[in-house]
């Protein structure tokens, strides 16, 4: 199955379908949702998801 | 549950329509609750929950076949009209100060979110807020979280495949994911129950301010027209863009007072379930409706200004009656 990922702009990364991401420290996240928002911004509190921090930011 | 007090001479009434029998054909309409509409705001606000209700769950001592009832449809008409002529003229009063549009609605729906400016009960609730108003706010939003995400759903039969798609992907995270404890409006009722409050559906409403029912029988309003399903998408995109961090504060304030982790999980959610839900709705839902349907451009943006004023005017006047009036600035 292909995975289908599409970019926000200045936003998450959305992704379909069940996710398991392992962050740099070796902990492994599993989201479940339908679709699951992929922090790009690095700013979140709940990374590796997006918790809408990004509009928080200044942007170029 | 059972019909919440009436507040004046348009629910009363309604209310002696409503305790009649419905198969009487000599059922005397409501004409002078009709010429009543308009003069006490707090009266229409409650009657018009009550008729739009009839189509949610109904009421114990109500005949069901009240819901579609001809004798009700000058009353709720006069109702619907009057409420919508008063969003309509705020956001006319309101539109030379918004940003101009750029033709991209995801754009123009995420710029009106971020320049709103207005008193955030959020803030009040993660540092300052007794328990006392926490508990009442919890009562005063359960009148909509207890049927999360219900009157967004009258929409989708009426919405193109890219929309309409799109809008499901968003419901069915709403509804559990085919899990029925997992339902946000069960998640909601758990922390209520667990927090020592009555959790059953319509509980408040009775004790429901202006305002609070105000933003409920909009969303009723925009759910139950398909003329305004540009509204009713562009409200809910707005509701979820502005849902994500506030979640944050509220579940910070809700374990700051120690409420039951229940309680606090149900907005930790939101945090991330919003997050997802602005961009889909935002994006795959109001941006689809405007590519396939363009004339529905102005709908949305009405819609999304409305949520945002209506969720101003509700912590604007919550703040007040709490003496924080300060808070507000």
């Amino acid at each position: 199955m292909t995975a289908r990922i599409r970019a926000c702009p200045d936003g998450p990364l959305l992704v379909d379908g069940d996710v398991e991401v392992t962050t740099e420290d070796g902990v492994v996240h599993r989201s479940t949702r339908p679709v699951t928002a992929v922090c790009r911004c690095g700013a979140s509190a709940v990374a590796p998801w997006c918790d809408g921090t990004h509009k928080l930011l200044d942007r170029p | 549950m059972r019909l919440p007090a009436a507040r004046g001479a348009v629910g009363a009434r309604l209310h002696d329509l409503l305790l009649s029998d419905p198969g009487d054909r000599l059922v005397r309409g409501a004409d002078d609750a009709v010429r009543a509409v308009g003069e006490d705001p707090d009266d229409d606000a409650l009657s018009l929950w009550t008729v739009q209700e009839l189509g949610y769950r109904g009421f114990e001592e109500v005949d069901d076949a009240w819901e579609h009832h001809p004798a009700l449809t000058p009353l709720t008409h006069a109702l619907e009209s009057e409420l919508e002529a008063r969003l309509r003229q705020r956001y006319d009063a309101a539109r030379a100060d918004l940003p101009a549009s750029t033709g991209d609605v995801a754009a123009d729906l995420f710029a009106l979110a971020e320049t709103h400016d207005g008193p955030s009960l959020a803030r009040h609730v993660e540092r300052h807020a007794t328990r006392d108003e926490v508990t009442e706010l919890l009562r005063q939003r359960s009148v909509y979280h207890l049927k999360e995400a219900d009157p967004t759903a009258w929409v989708i039969p009426r919405l193109d495949a890219a929309p309409k798609a799109a809008l499901v992907q968003v419901q069915y995270d709403e509804y559990g994911t085919g899990r029925p404890e997992a339902v946000h409006h069960a998640l909601f009722e758990r922390g209520m129950a667990d927090a020592g409050l009555d959790a059953s559906y319509g509980a408040h409403v009775g004790e429901a301010w202006l305002e609070t029912l105000e933003q409920n029988t909009t969303m009723g309003l925009f759910g139950r027209h398909r003329r305004l399903r540009g509204a009713a998408l562009g409200h809910f995109a707005a509701f979820e863009t502005t849902s994500s961090l506030p979640s944050r504060r509220l579940a910070r304030g809700m374990r700051r007072l120690g409420f039951p982790e229940s309680l606090a999980a149900y907005y930790d959610e939101h945090v991330e379930a919003d997050a997802v839900h602005e961009q889909l709705a935002v994006r795959e839902v109001c941006g689809a409706l405007v590519a396939a349907e363009p004339d529905q451009a102005e709908s949305v943006m009405f819609g999304a200004w409305t949520c945002l004023d209506l969720e101003s005017r509700n912590a604007a006047a919550t703040l007040q009656r709490w003496g924080r009036g300060e808070a507000a600035a």
